[in-house]
């Protein structure tokens, strides 16, 4: 075997180490590494976790949450200055004059679209902004599944001790809670507008173990559960005739003499042109900061996640809470170069795959919490020097995928993991018969802006729900929490958006707050060309960049 | 990474030559080349539809279908991408529908016109065989159609092919929709769950975790039984 040739999707040497990984398997089969107690948990974290890394933060300068750590990529951001200048806005002339501006149109804002409009707010008053197509979202990528305790073996109190231990005790109490007694409901409400979610014959749930659960209360649409739900909440909106502008974003939020917010400032992303939006509640549903390629990470996040919500909410004034805390996804794609970071869906772990070693040892129980799962691989890779190297350079473990095959019955990938067993096909590699090769990539953002239960930000008039928002999860998320998020946390946005512009008044549109905002950039002394929100990521090759001139 | 390294691959952008490193998807490789993308691109991981990507290669007549975020570049490979797949969206209310092929072929006649040829499945980067989800759909089979359409990620490349000029993946939208609201058995453990939070039943056990200091949760979490 040469060590070069492409044999079946794997390099010859990596091969050889797949005969390592097979040699074990029989026994493998019969025996899991043992859980890590608390105590274990908490010195591994400290240790190989990327958020334990004391260089990759700085204490932001400025704003409300000035001296709390966050990593550079997001504090870059929040020292930005804003795209527009106030004085070349003219906010005399409305262009949108609606009752609900929300700000992303993935599973949170059309959630909240839609029990705005069951809470009795027109389709014609609420306005959805996305800044690619509705629904082009990392909501629409979520494969594993959502959590619900609905099992007669399970209950809100089993699940709320689950988020809370994920969480490392450091989420906020009202936020878990509600999340998980509403869970049920939201899962019905899936269930009603005719989400087809794996079921058996009896019409009994399907469900399996995530990462850090006790009960087995994923509830997944094969490994499709993220595209089954929001294709199904995008048809639902399209059908109520709720407004979406599709290619446009939200560059800066606009608040009156009060200091409500009252709307925003979109930006049309072809044509350049801005609008005034003016809104009397606002609901910011933009999701998180993937696409900062934190300390260098790959993501599985989507083209948008670009952490415009915070960036926006931090200007008028809104707290965040836990930027500190990034979660790394255990198990993203190390091998091959073409979807490198995307995402290996937890529901391989659930059903049995575990991750092992270049020579074929287990290291690590399956289904630790996400962080600490991510930094067992990283301890293997790095420190025991026990990965798989690419020929990229990136080194990574296997998840010895053909386990499910032996352990549920040959078909069940097919069967339960379409997507997963698609995208190796395309590279040639055939995951029922051979192991896949992962490492950790940059999946959710943890914290974002503080929100009370009632999903209103510490800013009247300004609304949040799903990623953007920091609390339910403390510092780290566990899988099937976050479709769950954005429903429950989407529905008593719309709701409570919708109850609040019926009184709400709003006075003379201003942008003092961004007049303010650069002066107190001034005052701190940070002197920089950076703009933001920055909308969309930079991928263009380098030479072509050092290369432009913008001419028109 | 130098050129040696890695080779390269001549591709046309909407007939522009642009060299790219070979090993890079077609999205990347028209990132590379100096493209921004404000359209065309979404989850770049073959979830949204959004990239749908028609292309040939030299000395080939065939014209290709795939997610640009999905597929590496070949040589000589001429590239261009659907930004929008034009098409009304037809409006229903799920809530006063049946789930019968009658319903369906009202609010999309054109399927009646499909001429079996079978393009609309050639088309399909998720190898969905689609024109035998609307053949099922015709005989009323919606649950055929289900697992037939089920990893459809509505990019619509069938549609833009199809002589008959059917929206297929709008129609496979509802016929998911009624199979899902209608054909599938409700679970009865979920609505009983929902009853019970509603009555409260679990309002005294939740006050009292939430009342409870950090420690005492900790034994409680350590003490979980997890399930096998």
């Amino acid at each position: 075997m040469k060590k070069t040739e492409i044999i079946e999707g794997y390099l010859g040497y990596m091969r050889e180490s797949i005969e390592a990984v097979e040699k074990t398997r029989a026994k493998r089969l019969k025996e899991t590494f043992p859980l890590m107690s608390l105590e274990e948990r908490e010195k591994i974290l400290k240790k190989f976790h990327p958020d334990y890394k004391e260089e990759a933060k700085r204490p932001a300068k400025v704003g409300p949450n000035k001296g709390d750590l966050m990593p550079h990529e997001v504090a870059d951001l929040l020292e930005a200055y804003p795209l527009a200048k106030p004085k070349d806005i003219d906010l005399s002339k409305v262009d949108f004059d609606v009752d609900i501006l929300i700000i992303g149109g993935g599973g949170a804002g059309m959630t909240a679209a839609l029990w705005a409009n069951y809470t009795g707010a027109n389709a014609e008053t609420i306005l959805i902004v996305q800044k690619l197509r509705l629904g082009d979202s990392n909501s629409i990528m979520s494969q594993g599944g959502v959590q619900a305790a609905d099992k007669p073996n399970d209950g809100p109190g089993l699940h709320y001790l689950d988020v809370m231990g994920g969480g490392h005790f450091t989420n906020d109490k009202k936020l878990a809670r509600r999340l998980v007694s509403d869970a049920p409901m939201l899962i019905k409400w899936h269930e009603d507008l005719g989400v087809i979610y794996d079921k058996e014959s009896d019409g009994t749930m399907v469900t399996i173990h995530g990462g850090g659960t006790c009960r087995k209360r994923m509830h997944s649409a094969r490994d499709y559960t993220g595209l089954e739900i929001v294709r199904s909440l995008k048809d639902e909106v399209l059908n109520k005739n709720i407004s979406v502008l599709e290619f446009t974003s939200a560059v800066e939020l606009l608040t009156d003499e009060q200091k409500q917010v009252a709307g925003a400032v979109l930006y049309n992303m072809e044509t350049q042109e801005y609008y005034v939006a003016k809104a009397k509640s606002t609901i910011l549903t933009t999701g998180g900061f993937g696409r900062l390629h934190i300390q260098g990470f790959p993501t599985t996040n989507h083209y948008g996640a670009t952490a415009d919500g915070i960036i926006l909410a931090y200007r008028v004034g809104a707290k965040l809470r836990d930027l500190d805390a990034v979660q790394y996804h255990p198990t993203g794609a190390a091998y091959p170069e073409q979807i490198v970071g995307l995402l290996v869906t937890e529901k391989v772990r659930g059903l049995g795959a575990q991750p092992v070693n270049k020579n074929g040892e287990q290291f690590v129980y399956p289904r630790e919490p996400r962080d600490v799962e991510a930094s067992a691989i990283i301890r293997e890779c790095y420190k025991r020097n026990n990965g798989i190297e690419t020929p990229t350079g990136m080194k990574g473990v296997w998840l010895d995928s053909p386990m499910i095959e032996i352990l549920q019955g040959e078909g069940t990938i097919a069967k339960k993991l379409p997507a997963m067993l698609r995208q190796y096909k395309r590279f040639d590699i055939d995951m029922t018969q051979d192991p896949i090769l992962v490492f950790p990539t940059l999946h959710f953002q943890n914290g974002g802006v503080i929100v009370k239960e009632n999903a209103e930000t510490t800013v009247q008039g300004l609304f949040a729900a799903g990623e953007v928002t920091g609390g339910t999860h403390g510092k780290n998320r566990l899988m099937g929490n976050s479709i769950l998020d954005y429903s429950v946390f989407g529905r008593i946005a719309g709701i409570n958006a919708a109850k609040y512009a019926k009184k709400a008044k709003i006075g003379k549109l201003t942008l003092n707050h961004v007049t303010k905002y650069k002066k107190m950039l001034k005052e701190a002394g940070i002197e920089t060309d950076r703009k933001a929100p920055i909308l969309l990521p930079e991928y263009r090759g380098e030479k072509v960049l050092s290369r432009t001139l913008e001419i028109f | 990474m130098s050129e040696e390294k890695n080779p390269m691959a001549t591709i046309y952008i909407m007939g522009k030559a642009y060299k790219v490193p070979n090993t890079l998807t077609i999205m990347k490789a028209i990132e590379y080349a100096g493209y921004r993308f404000i359209r065309s691109c979404g989850c770049r991981g073959g979830f949204c539809g959004s990239c749908t990507t028609f292309y040939r290669v030299k000395n080939d007549y065939k014209l290709y279908v795939d997610l640009a975020c999905q597929k590496r570049v070949e040589d000589e490979m001429y590239i261009v991408q659907l930004p929008f797949m034009p098409a009304e969206k037809p409006k229903w209310d799920i809530d006063k529908m049946k789930p019968t092929t009658d319903e369906v072929i009202r609010v999309f006649p054109e399927i009646a016109r499909c001429l079996s040829c079978n393009v609309c499945t050639e088309a399909c980067p998720q190898d969905i065989e689609v024109m035998r989800a609307i053949q099922a759909l015709r005989r009323g089979d919606l649950e055929d159609v289900v697992n037939l359409t089920f990893d459809c990620i509505s990019c619509g490349a069938c549609s833009i092919r199809c002589p008959a000029e059917i929206t297929h993946y709008q129609v496979f939208q509802l016929a998911r929709r009624l199979h899902g609201k209608y054909e599938t058995i409700p679970a009865k453990h979920l609505m009983e769950r929902v009853k019970e939070i509603e009555k409260g039943n679990f309002d005294d056990k939740m006050s009292k975790l939430m009342d409870m200091n950090v420690e005492k949760l900790k034994q409680l979490y350590k003490k979980r039984e997890i399930e096998k």
